[in-house]
């Protein structure tokens, strides 16, 4: 059961120049500026003290925050600075996790995987400094992405409850405590990402039961989303619709809307945030092909129920790659606006059958 | 009383310092993994890690000692991507993991590379011990494949069947070969093809005097490619003990196994570090639970490959498993 998406207004600028809104985000990571990562080597080495390696992520989440501002969205991120990655970041700060040191993804591509040693327990906020930070530094609604517990289950050792529904679930009210508490500190926009759904599509009743937990005493003004990415959404599609948010953040740029039709029928009932630039390739697409893009989500959900957002995180592009992306995904935006307010775009058929 | 044999499946983590050296190295790009033709400094940074590798095995006191196929980046696709009659495309996902390979497009006959033969011939020099050499079973290694040469399943599996026993045949002398076929579990073969296991797995087991194991993990064998597998020439099946092992006991009381087994007893998979008094009782539950048989051999193992783990309790699952077959040790 989608939880009624009517808070979505609250986004919408005072100085918004059309009628329609359609409201523009990100995933949440973006490229690092060189320096924070020749900081975080110099942090890692004990070369830097406390202080100074808090200023340089103070400094890096305030400039990446500006440059989403200046992009135009609507609702920003501080570019996820502070994380090296999804797993590792949140295992640092929930209790019962230790690391044992980087495991293989592909290649020479590693990650620190860790492993549940004792049952999961929550010490301190995992986010919430991070939140204050960033919305105190900037003008518009913050969004915060959290690392789903389905994902951080899976992409663990379980060491302990030899039964990982039984240790998403325990994620999952951690992740609940964690929500209230940002929810208590001002925010009113939070993504669970869980990017492990897409390659075990089967578990899907386990993820729905998941965001129960996460969402329960969570006021419906608080906007929930859910971003996937990467797999074949026929496995999980319509079940996605049955999970308690407002709305579903999905990759669909990176094979061309390939899958958008899984979509059209039964009916989309939660509000779509639609990807409209790939997050793995460094050519920058034109304001003009993002429109034809955006209007894929219309032959989904009606404009106000479209949201606006790359596939995935950015972290991966070059910085430059990664704003003019951003940047033309807003132009993009406004100019669909533009057409809708005028008429110009059809809604019975958005986009001209090939 | 059998006689209990430590051994691994191979393809180990890399030591930490040789992920760092050849990441800096090779590249984080799909083109930078290994095909085949790397350079000097490249070689010499796996060189040091194999030498690594072979002491973690020796340290520990396996009774068979794996190369460590250290350089196998696209896994157990690892014999297809150096070779010239197969182009590499993009990255998919490797079973059910969040790992990746490439794609190996088989565009031409297979001819058989030495690449194998070669890493082996380099851990001979750096042992004692009796040495056990890898590849992926004709099945797996055609069910990673993209066929764009053979033009249906069956000869698909008669190819890379041909190209496997010619890697095996320049193999240096070996006491054991463990051959690695997960995709005969995760994807079972249809009746057509399943009738043909086990010409293609003697096809590679003829080509080595050495005890031949087919080993199959991420649970039990489907029924009736159990059966036809019975057919085929090979010392023992491996079979997995840490998931599906009551399936596994089923196949294997309705239609028997060999005088030899391998047991996957040590979950590669997962940083919780057996006790040798674990990996015992798991191998005594299976030997008590097939009173039909009395074994000969039983291999105790890992049940998959060990590069899913971190380097630290990786070196402590070896050990476990040495304790464990060392029977001294239960004496005392
Ligand atoms: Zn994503």
């Amino acid at each position: 059961m989608s939880r009624p998406a009517d808070n979505r207004s609250q986004f919408r600028p005072d100085d918004h120049p059309n009628d329609h809104f359609l409201l523009t985000t990100v995933v949440g990571s973006y490229p690092k500026p060189k320096w924070l990562d020749r900081a975080r080597d110099l942090d890692e080495s004990g070369d830097l003290d406390d202080a100074a390696w808090a200023e340089a992520q103070d400094d890096a989440a305030r400039l990446i925050t500006g440059e989403h501002e200046r992009a135009g969205l609507d609702t920003v991120v501080d570019g996820e600075m502070r994380r090296e990655e999804m797993t590792e970041f949140f295992a640092a700060r929930i209790g019962g996790y230790e690391f044992n040191g980087p495991v293989k993804v592909w290649g020479h591509n590693y990650f620190d995987k860790p492993s549940v040693v004792d049952e999961v327990s929550y010490e301190e906020p995992w986010l919430v400094d991070e939140f204050a930070f960033t919305s105190d530094v900037a003008t518009r609604p913050v969004k915060v992405p959290i690392t789903g517990p389905y994902t951080l289950a899976s992409w663990s050792f379980d060491e302990v409850y030899d039964d990982e529904a039984a240790l998403a679930r325990d994620l999952a009210d951690l992740v609940n405590t964690e929500v209230e508490a940002l929810v208590d500190a001002g925010a009113r926009y939070v993504q669970i990402d869980e990017p492990a759904l897409a390659t075990t599509p089967d578990d899907h009743a386990l993820v729905g039961e998941c965001l129960d937990r996460i969402v329960a005493g969570v006021s419906e003004d608080v906007r929930v989303g859910l971003h996937v990415c990467y797999g074949d959404y026929s496995r999980i599609y319509p079940e996605v619709l049955e999970f308690p948010v407002d709305e579903v953040d999905l990759e669909l740029c990176n094979d061309d809307y390939e899958q958008v039709d899984v979509f059209e029928s039964p009916e989309f009932t939660a509000d779509l945030a639609l990807g409209v630039v790939d997050a793995h390739d460094a050519g920058v697409e034109s304001v003009e092909q993002i429109e034809q893009n955006i209007r894929q989500g219309l032959r989904v959900v009606p404009p106000e129920r479209l949201t606006v957002s790359p596939d995935c995180g950015l972290k991966l592009l070059p910085r430059e790659a990664a704003y003019q992306k951003t940047a033309n995904l807003v132009t993009a935006a406004r100019n669909v606006e533009a057409d809708l307010d005028a008429g110009r775009i059809d809604l019975d058929a958005p986009v001209p059958t090939p | 009383m059998s006689e209990r044999v430590a051994t691994t499946p191979g393809l180990y983590p890399l030591p930490d310092r040789a992920k760092e050296d050849l990441a800096d190295l090779k590249g984080h790009q799909k083109g930078d993994l290994i095909d085949g033709s790397e350079g000097p400094a490249i070689t010499d940074v796996y060189d040091r890690a194999r030498a690594e590798a072979v002491a973690d095995q020796d340290d520990a006191g396996l009774d068979r000692v794996v190369e460590g196929q250290l350089r196998w980046d696209d896994l157990l696709a690892h014999p297809l991507v150096v070779s010239d009659a197969v182009e590499t495309g993009g990255i998919v996902r490797y079973y059910d993991n969040n790992n990746f390979y490439r794609d190996p497009q088989i565009v031409a006959d297979l001819q058989p590379t030495g690449d194998v033969a070669a890493e082996l011939e380099a851990a001979t020099e750096l042992t004692d011990g009796p040495l056990q050499a890898v590849l992926p079973g004709p099945y797996t290694l055609a069910d990673l494949a993209t066929d764009e040469h053979y033009g249906d399943e069956a000869e698909l599996l008669a190819g890379v069947a041909d190209f496997l026993a010619g890697e095996a045949e320049q193999l240096p002398p070996h006491e054991t070969l463990f051959l690695l076929d997960p995709s005969l579990v995760t994807s079972p073969p249809g009746d057509d093809i399943a009738e043909r296991l086990p010409a293609a797995v003697d096809r590679v087991a003829g080509a080595t005097d050495a005890d031949v194991v087919l080993h199959s993990y991420w649970g039990a064998h489907d029924e009736t490619a159990y059966a036809h597998l019975m057919d085929a020439d090979v010392d023992a099946f491996g079979v997995d003990l840490i998931h599906e092992r009551e399936d596994t006991l089923y196949n294997i009381t309705e239609y028997g196994t060999h005088d030899d087994v391998a047991l996957g007893v040590v979950d590669g998979q997962n940083t919780r570090v057996e006790t040798p008094e674990t990996v015992r009782e798991r191998a005594d539950w299976f030997e008590e639970r097939v009173p039909s048989q009395a074994f000969d051999t039983v291999y105790l193992t890992a049940n998959t490959e060990l590069f899913y783990l971190p380097v630290a309790p990786y070196r402590e699952k070896l050990s476990a498993l040495a304790a464990a077959a060392d029977e001294e040790e239960v004496a005392a």
